[in-house]
């Protein structure tokens, strides 16, 4: 995995509360076997009419933020089924960074592991970011993972919470399987403990 | 002393290979259950770093998403062509990676949540995942279980464990005796309803209660099924006679002196007089009442009694949500939930897809017809599901009232195979999630138990089931 670097883009508000993993991805694209080119799938049902048309007025489609980076969106985010080809689909359209007051759980381990940073934030905070976000690209935001910044186009500073070894990881471009193996040792012991104690399991 | 714990802090405390300064721990998975849909890229990641399956002998797979359900399924023919890829797909990864596997042919394939408990394979105080947000229903055994993404499926798969950092304790009890016509469906909805969709996040759900204990395994399966529509990573109801009795006997349950010693590790798994939540939620069993979903969101619960709200009745970004999902329901506000009519009914998924799911729709339509021009169909959750109802004649109480009896699959639960709404088409659904497009594109979903899924399959519209009773 890449390392996550300081990013200054453009952020696409998307107010809607509940945005589920079924809008981000719908159900038809995931018979793939692969994990990358969902890109143009993104938001499909939302993005494109029935003859594959582009709807005009979604976010995603409007001039000013077709090379978004950053979504600011509403509460719990990611909703819904496990697929990671959301976070795929967003990776491979751009997308870096989201911005909401909740994440869906399993959405939000996802993206760490596709080199997508989501970032909670208190409402009145995400209000700001919509409210900027709305101005359209040239209202370029920051976020910094190092620092656990996010800064609006008019120099407003917030700062984000974020887990420590998530952090790490997403810095460094760490791989997890690689850093659990590295572990084996205390996995062999655990085994041999268990099959003494719980042996069905 | 130690400190008083929950079940959810034993079964953590007992699966800790690991753990670093900052609390994220190295976990240790029991059960590792796997579908098409979620585990070709993890094979793909496997191959391609020459890494091998740690622990295949506690890895199970079962295609359900993708597969026909379709009686001439049979033939082995798939003609979805990219469906039919990660069937084959699958095949061969269980073959090339030596894990369980129950393909399509065996009786025994059905939808993963199903066969997993069915088989034994699921057993209490273990930690069960699987690349599929569903896989809570585990947690009906007092196992810790959870659903996880593909990355994670891989990162399993190599190293049996998943790095992880422990949730909050929620406790969800529910008092008291349901009333007649309630179901387990009817209280994951109604705790949902009070809860929200996010009330659960960053939380593992006790579910406990009298109504809880008084519910069957399949009840049980039912109510851990949907907590995470309530954004909890698990929800799990300590096991007790009723859990042992289930599991006693099944393939790959422990047996004869195994089996002794591991009831009595299991008798352990209670929470402790005392031990902390974090959060409570208290609900009176004679609160709940049958309800259904008007919206697309599973949080949009009410009783059947009620009428359809306005966007005006919510707060915040909820009230933008509330129009859209009635313009997208095609509903007005004020209308009362009785007389919205339905031209298709779905009974089975991982949530009600059981034999006492079938048993309870069954009760409601023996020796009556569906509504004319309806389509309905029963999709069991697994071949054995199937198998048993055709033993008790409940196959054939569908069949005469105009249900078409299907093969085992997901099927319209998210209608990945051919099993679909046609656009602006309203279901009555026994399965999980009513979002946009989840049963097909522009189709309608209300959320309901089986009863209430055959009471509107008779009359033509969401129906009060406590009238056919
Ligand atoms: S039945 Fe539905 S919810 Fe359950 S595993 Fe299948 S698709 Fe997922």
């Amino acid at each position: 995995m890449e390392k996550y670097q300081t990013l200054t883009g453009i952020a696409a508000p998307m107010p809607l509360v509940n945005i589920d993993t079924d809008m981000i991805i719908p159900k038809v694209f995931l018979k793939t076997i692969k994990r990358s080119g969902l890109g143009v799938n993104l938001f499909d049902e939302m993005r494109y009419d029935r003859q594959g048309n582009e709807i005009a007025d979604f976010v995603l489609n409007k001039p000013q933020y077709r090379n978004a980076e950053i979504l600011v969106a509403g509460d719990n985010f990611g909703c819904g089924s496990s697929r990671e080809h959301a976070p795929w689909a967003l990776a491979d359209f751009g997308i870096k960074a989201i911005i909401s007051t909740s994440f869906a759980d399993i959405f939000y381990n996802n993206s760490f592991k596709n080199g997508i940073l989501p970032i909670v934030m208190p409402q009145d905070v995400v209000d700001v970011l919509m409210k900027d976000a709305e101005k359209g690209e040239n209202a370029r935001m920051t976020v910094d993972l190092e620092n656990q910044t996010v800064t609006t186009s008019d120099g407003q500073e917030f700062k984000f919470e974020v887990d420590s070894f998530k952090k790490h990881c997403l810095l460094n471009g760490l791989d997890d399987i690689g850093l659990t193996m590295e572990k084996a040792s205390h996995i062999d012991t655990y085994e041999a403990k268990l099959a003494a104690e719980r042996p069905w399991a | 002393m130690t400190a008083p714990k929950t079940i959810y802090d034993k079964i953590w405390d007992a699966h800790v290979v690991s753990e670093d300064a900052d609390g994220t721990c190295l976990l240790y998975i029991d059960r590792h259950l796997v579908h098409e849909v979620t585990s070709p890229q993890a094979f793909e990641g496997l191959r391609m770093a020459g890494r091998k399956v740690r622990a295949p002998e506690k890895t199970i797979a079962v295609p359900d998403h993708n597969v026909p359900t379709t009686l001439d399924r049979a033939s082995g023919v798939i003609d979805n062509e990219e469906s039919r890829i990660q069937v084959e797909a699958l095949d061969k990864n269980a073959k090339d990676f030596g894990i369980h596997y129950y393909p399509v042919s065996d009786v025994r394939q059905g939808i993963v949540h199903i066969v997993g408990p069915e088989q034994g394979w699921t057993l209490p105080g273990m930690t069960v995942v699987c690349g599929d947000s569903h896989t809570a229903t585990h947690g009906a055994f007092g196992a810790l279980a959870h659903g996880i993404g593909t990355s994670e499926v891989e990162h399993v798969l190599a190293t049996q464990t998943l790095i992880q950092k422990k949730s909050k304790n929620m406790k969800v009890e529910i008092t008291g005796k349901l009333r007649p016509g309630v179901t387990a469906k009817d209280i994951t909805l109604s705790v949902i309803g009070h809860t929200g969709t996010g009330g659960g996040t960053g939380y593992v759900i006790e579910y406990c209660g009298e109504a809880i204990r008084d519910l069957s395994m399949e009840g049980r399966m039912t109510v851990c099924n949907m907590a995470i529509e309530g954004g909890a990573r698990a929800g799990l109801i300590a096991p007790d006679e009723k859990t042992f009795e289930y599991c006693k006997g099944r393939p790959h349950a422990p047996k004869g002196a195994a089996w002794e010693a591991a009831v009595a590790y299991w008798k352990t798994l209670f929470t402790d007089e005392g031990a902390h939540f974090d959060k409570v939620v208290t609900i009176k069993g004679e609160d709940i009442a049958p309800v259904v979903t008007w919206g697309t969101s599973p949080e949009d619960v009410l009783p059947i009694t009620a009428t359809v709200p306005a966007p005006e009745d919510f707060k915040g970004g909820k009230v933008e949500a509330a129009k859209r999902a009635l313009d997208y329901m095609g509903l007005t506000a004020g209308q009362k939930l009785t007389d919205i009519e339905i031209d298709t009914v779905f009974i089975g998924s991982c949530t009600n897809g059981r034999i006492e799911d079938l048993r309870a729709a069954a009760e409601i339509l023996k020796g009556k017809k569906i509504k004319d021009g309806m389509r309905a169909m029963v999709v069991p959750g697994s071949g054995l599901v199937r198998a048993q109802a055709e033993e008790e004649g409940l196959a054939d109480i569908f069949k005469d009232a105009g249900f078409e009896w299907r093969m085992a699959g997901c099927s319209m639960c998210l209608a990945m195979n051919p099993d679909q709404l046609a656009e602006g088409e309203r279901c009555a659904s026994t399965s999980n999630r009513n979002f946009e497009g989840r049963q097909g594109y522009k189709g309608r979903t209300h959320l309901v138990s089986p009863a209430m899924a055959a009471a509107a399959a008779i009359t033509g519209r969401l129906t009060d089931v406590r009238e056919m009773m």
